[in-house]
């Protein structure tokens, strides 16, 4: 594919990628949604949430993966107490990192 | 009742620092993947030029990291075009759980806003949001902050691609995975949640095993999220 081919394709990207971020923005704020449909919305984060981190943590290389092997998996305990205790941000990113550095020092 | 000017400009400065630092964890993570990106998209035949405009106004991590392997093994602008869709269909549920909290803001404001509206920028926003009223300043710090990072570290990944090649020492890879589950527990408040979120993970992992592509994410975080309204009136009655 040629450059200019490429920078075409890059702009049909952007409009398929950027139409389903504005509309429903655009569409539903303002409006009186239903109570019921407020609701699910609500459910929404943290659903969504759950079902990006759940693979990332759980598999590797497409498969589940509970021993040493998956450092992710074993770090997602103290970063979740960390979590739990400080209700913050910050903390819990530090030490999940911390135990992921410290973790690959001692297998690799 | 109309703050003078130079008061109203250091209340802007405050909330945009403010915003630029929350985005930290963002940033930590989107340095070494937009640094990933950076170095395969040149490895796939694409010029800088083209390299940095995607991270420009495509901005959405991993599309663009499946779409320069697309390039590289010769498939079609429209399929290509169809994948990204596809797989960036998500921000649909998004830009809709936000809504109710951006209820006030104009039209323009809401636009650009969901110019730079990612996974990340939307986890941090929906616990944000729910803790206090979405400030504009500090919305769009957070939001500048996290694309200029991307952009800066698919920069970084053009020019130096061939001088850093292991980043796993520093553990950056785990900056947005620990980002998100602070982010999860912070937008947990009561038990309908953590049964949805428990429905939509495992979900998640089964369809995702099951090869449902890149609908997975969409369709656990739609099941959870009904079973989840299901539950709470079930638990109220």
């Amino acid at each position: 594919m040629d450059q200019e081919l490429i920078f075409m394709t890059i702009i049909g990207m952007a409009l398929v990628t950027y139409i389903p971020r504005v509309i429903p923005l655009l569409a539903l704020s303002g409006k009186n949604l239903p109570k019921l449909v407020i609701a699910w919305l609500r459910f929404v984060p943290a659903a969504v949430l759950a079902a990006m981190l759940t693979p990332a943590i759980l598999l590797e290389n497409g498969q589940f993966a509970f021993g040493t092997e998956n450092l992710f998996l074993w770090a997602a305990l103290p970063t979740l107490i960390a979590a739990v205790l400080t209700k913050s941000l910050f903390l819990p990113v530090v030490v999940g990192m911390l135990v992921v550095i410290i973790g690959r020092m001692l297998i690799g | 009742m109309a703050p003078t000017a130079s008061q109203s400009s250091k209340h802007h400065f405050k909330h945009w620092v403010q915003g630029a630092l929350q985005a930290t964890p963002i940033l930590l993570g989107y340095l070494p993947i937009g640094f990933a990106f950076g170095v395969l998209s040149q490895k796939a035949g694409l010029s800088p030029f083209n390299t940095l405009f995607m991270s420009l106004i495509v901005y959405a991590g991993s599309s663009q990291l499946i779409v320069v392997g697309l390039i590289a093994v010769g498939v079609t602008p429209l399929s290509i075009i169809l994948t990204t869709f596809v797989v960036n269909l998500r921000h649909m549920l998004m830009s809709a759980a936000l809504t109710p909290h951006l209820n006030k803001w104009p039209k323009w404001a809401l636009a650009g806003f969901a110019f730079e509206l990612t996974d990340e920028s939307f986890a941090l926003h929906a616990t944000r949001f729910v803790e206090k009223a979405a400030e504009r300043a500090e919305t769009f710090a957070v939001n500048i902050t996290a694309h200029a990072a991307w952009i800066l570290g698919t920069w970084l990944g053009v020019v130096a691609g061939g001088l850093i090649t292991d980043i796993e020492p520093f553990a950056l890879d785990y900056a947005l995975p620990a980002m998100f589950i602070a982010l999860l527990v912070m937008q947990i408040k009561k038990n309908a949640q953590i049964f949805a979120a428990l429905l939509a993970g495992g979900l998640s992992v089964g369809l995702y095993l099951y090869g449902w592509g890149q609908w997975y994410v969409i369709i656990a975080t739609i099941i959870g999220a009904s079973f989840g309204v299901l539950v709470e009136k079930w638990i109220k009655n």
